[in-house]
């Protein structure tokens, strides 16, 4: 079957049989990345620039490793090197990199929407590495699948999501795609960071974590950015990591076999403590080598692929 | 821009809310003012305009304008800016103060009105503003901007931040007749909101401006013109919250006025979807309780004026991300048949239209127009409620184009506007 989106700009735009497409692609994908020789010839002589507006090491990494085993040609443009410091419009370095006729352009920007700016004025596809407070598909991708792996399942599991929910485009993505493939969404954060209307987005508000995790069969934390502190948002990291950061001690109110996810990097002892990241339960570096596989299957279906199992 | 010529405007419908006047009447033009208003009435040397099926209006007067010039003649001009005004139908224009140099003394309101007077298209008033450069530290030399001839002040595009600030304001502008506008915004509650808060906002992972950002500042000054016994005009009221303030003080005897934009009473925050960032101004557009509460507000008398806040902007200020993109739309050139739209949904009668584009905003600033009076100046819009037309971005007179009615149907249009006895728009 072939994939029927140009671009990938978030998870609101795929169905539910797009995800199972990508999911079953990536899990074809994981094999190749055990292999001694890393590497399919499926994109030979493709072009994919990541063209990152925003500090990131491990999407943009995971996106290059997963354009070079399927052997395109990838290139990384970064802010900091970029014409964009000179003050050049986001359409202008967009046509320029354009002209030089790549096939993907993987972006990370910190405006909501900037992707879909981009998506509708080139020919290329685009694939969203996060906008702003947006959308981050990649990410809740990645998470569905290791999921499905130590879960079996999707349909029916009960997922807790604790943190800053108004600025996440992570508690977004995996909401859209959680609520589609039929689990079951809760969240909770301090009172500042739980955005209006999200509980029309299919998800339940719960008012303590604890709450929110009681039962769960996934607990997600997000990250709290630091500089948040002392601020309008909340009072200390102190009281922040008191109040909804997750210990070996809270973490009981979940399911036994309860995993344990996080999008990284980690403030250990903050919204996570290290017992819990690095305990038995933690599943946060399955969630990075499932990333390679999932940006694999994404550049694969974009650049116009078939599901390789026919 | 007295004319000697004669105008005979036959057949109309001919309404003057001030007055109370609705009927099928002539309108005759003599030396730049209204002659006579009768039955008719015959006058051989004159031009004669067939008005039938026309509704013969009061020159509408737009107390909202963001002419831009000086300093931003790129986006606008006081000669573009009062050709799309006379395409709209509107003969008066009231023009904000946010210009560069900001219109804080009498030499820039010199040089407005000089312009408008040797180059516009319309009557020009210009709007000086309440602090010096805008900044909200000290009073503008108020007395002068009035003897230059400023009806209003307004600090428009930002609050008066300081309530003593405000307090002040109304209380010198007071013995000089000056309307205090007030641009009601609480900038710690916008924050870096870029649309209105709520449910679409969280969608679209956009920040939010709530209504309370607006509706405590609007609380804030309406008490302050109530303390001080001063006129108040509150600009682009978007909220619910804002018009129930309003109408509230109102009822008390506070001497407050307040104005709406057409887009906020025709669109909601829907219509930012798709990162549309013609749909990005401020106040942001809001939520359909609240366009409804704006409707109520201007068929039950609350909201005294349609104002458009036409606010051009360069294609190069638009066309980016949509938190980098400028606030505003221009709005000269769609605000009648957008009104007219309310006539025909029944919000409004086609009087109340009227009166919210003329009389309404006149009294809110004090302007000398806005009725058929006889021996008044002869400012006249014909319109032709039928007319049937597709807006087309591109064919704005304006200099920019930054709409969000781009390509909608319009019914309704202005076929004559006369100014001062002269004919300045007829539509072909």
């Amino acid at each position: 079957m072939l994939f029927p989106h140009k671009h990938i700009l978030g998870t609101e735009q795929l169905s539910r049989e797009d995800i199972q497409l990508v999911l079953d692609t990536a899990e074809s994908f994981k094999e190749v990345n055990s292999r001694s020789i890393k590497k399919v010839p499926t994109l030979r002589g493709k072009t994919i620039i990541n063209l990152f507006f925003e500090a990131s090491t491990r999407t943009r990494t995971s996106f290059e490793i997963a354009g070079k085993r399927l052997s395109a040609d990838t290139i990384n443009i970064t802010a900091s090197s970029s014409s964009v410091v000179k003050g050049e419009t986001l359409e202008d370095t967009a046509r320029n990199i354009e002209a030089m006729h790549p096939d993907i352009i993987v972006m990370r920007h910190g405006a909501s929407g900037a992707p879909h700016y981009l998506a509708q004025r080139l020919n290329c596809s685009v694939i969203n590495a996060g906008d702003g407070a947006h959308e981050h598909p990649s990410q809740a991708l990645l998470d569905l699948l290791t999921m499905r792996q130590h879960k079996g399942r999707i349909e029916g599991l009960t997922v807790a999501i604790i943190g800053d929910i108004t600025h996440s485009r992570v508690a977004r993505s995996n909401l859209y795609a959680l609520t589609k493939m039929g689990a079951r969404v809760r969240l909770a954060g301090p009172g500042t960071m739980v955005p209006p209307g999200i509980e029309r987005l299919g998800a339940e508000v719960h008012t303590s974590l604890e709450s929110a995790i009681a039962g769960a069969d996934v607990v997600m934390m997000l990250r709290i950015q630091l500089e948040r502190q002392g601020k309008t948002l909340m009072p200390t990291l102190r009281e922040y990591a008191r109040f909804y950061g997750l210990n070996p001690e809270n973490l009981k109110g979940a399911k036994e076999d309860a995993i344990v996810m996080h999008p990284g990097p980690l403030n250990r002892g903050v919204e996570i403590s290290s017992f819990v990241a690095d305990g038995k339960q933690g599943v946060i570096l399955d969630q990075v080598e499932n990333g390679v596989a999932v940006r694999m299957a994404l550049l694969y279906l974009v650049g116009g692929g078939e599901h390789p199992q026919g | 821009m007295g004319c000697d010529m004669k105008i005979l405007i036959k057949g109309g419908r001919v309404l003057d809310p001030a007055h109370e006047i609705d009927g099928i009447l002539d309108v005759l033009i003599e030396d730049g003012k209204i002659g006579r208003i009768g039955k008719n009435l015959q006058a051989a040397d004159a031009e004669v305009i067939d008005a039938a099926d026309k509704v013969v209006a009061p020159g509408l007067i737009d107390i909202h304008v963001h002419l831009r010039d000086p300093g931003y003649e790129y986006k606008e001009d006081i000669v573009s800016g009062t050709r799309a005004a006379a395409a709209g139908g509107f003969t008066s224009v009231a023009c904000m103060p946010n210009t560069d140099p900001v219109n804080d003394n009498k030499t820039v309101t010199h040089y407005i009105l000089r312009k408008a007077q040797d180059e516009g298209a319309v009557n020009v008033f210009p709007v000086g503003s309440i602090t010096k450069g805008l900044k909200g530290e000290s009073l503008a030399e108020m007395g002068e901007l009035k003897e230059a001839g400023c009806l209003a002040l307004s600090d428009d595009g930002r609050p008066v931040a300081s309530g003593e600030m405000m307090r002040r304001a109304l209380e010198y502008a007071r013995p000089f007749g000056l309307t205090i506008i007030s641009h009601a915004e609480d900038l710690s509650l916008v924050g870096d909101g870029v649309m209105n808060e709520g449910f679409t906002a969280t969608e679209m992972g956009l920040k939010g401006i709530p209504w309370v950002a607006e509706d405590a500042a609007v609380a804030r000054d309406v008490m302050l013109a109530e303390f001080t016994g001063s006129r108040l005009h509150v600009a682009h009221v978007s909220t619910r919250g804002s018009v129930a303030i309003v109408r509230a003080a109102k009822k008390r005897g506070v001497a407050v006025t307040c104005e709406a934009t057409p887009h906020h009473f025709t669109l909601t925050e829907e219509a930012v979807r798709g990162y549309d960032t013609n749909a990005k101004m401020n106040p942001p557009l809001r939520s359909a309780e609240d366009v409804d509460a704006i409707r109520e507000g201007l068929a039950d008398g609350t909201i005294d004026a349609i104002a458009t806040d036409h606010a051009p902007h360069h294609l190069d200020e638009k066309n980016v991300e949509f938190n980098a993109a400028l606030n505003g739309v221009v709005g000269l050139e769609t605000a009648l048949p957008l009104t007219l739209r309310l006539v025909n949904d029944g919000v409004l009668g086609l009087n109340e239209a009227i009166a919210r584009l003329t009389v309404g905003p006149a009294r809110a600033l004090g302007i000398p127009r806005g009725t058929l009076e006889v021996g008044v100046p002869a400012d006249v819009t014909i319109i032709d409620p039928a007319a049937k037309w597709t807006l087309e971005a591109a064919a704005l007179h304006s200099k920019s184009k930054n709409t969000p009615f781009d390509g909608w149907k319009m019914k309704g249009a202005a076929t004559h506007t006369i100014v001062g006895g002269k004919v300045v728009w007829k539509r072909s």
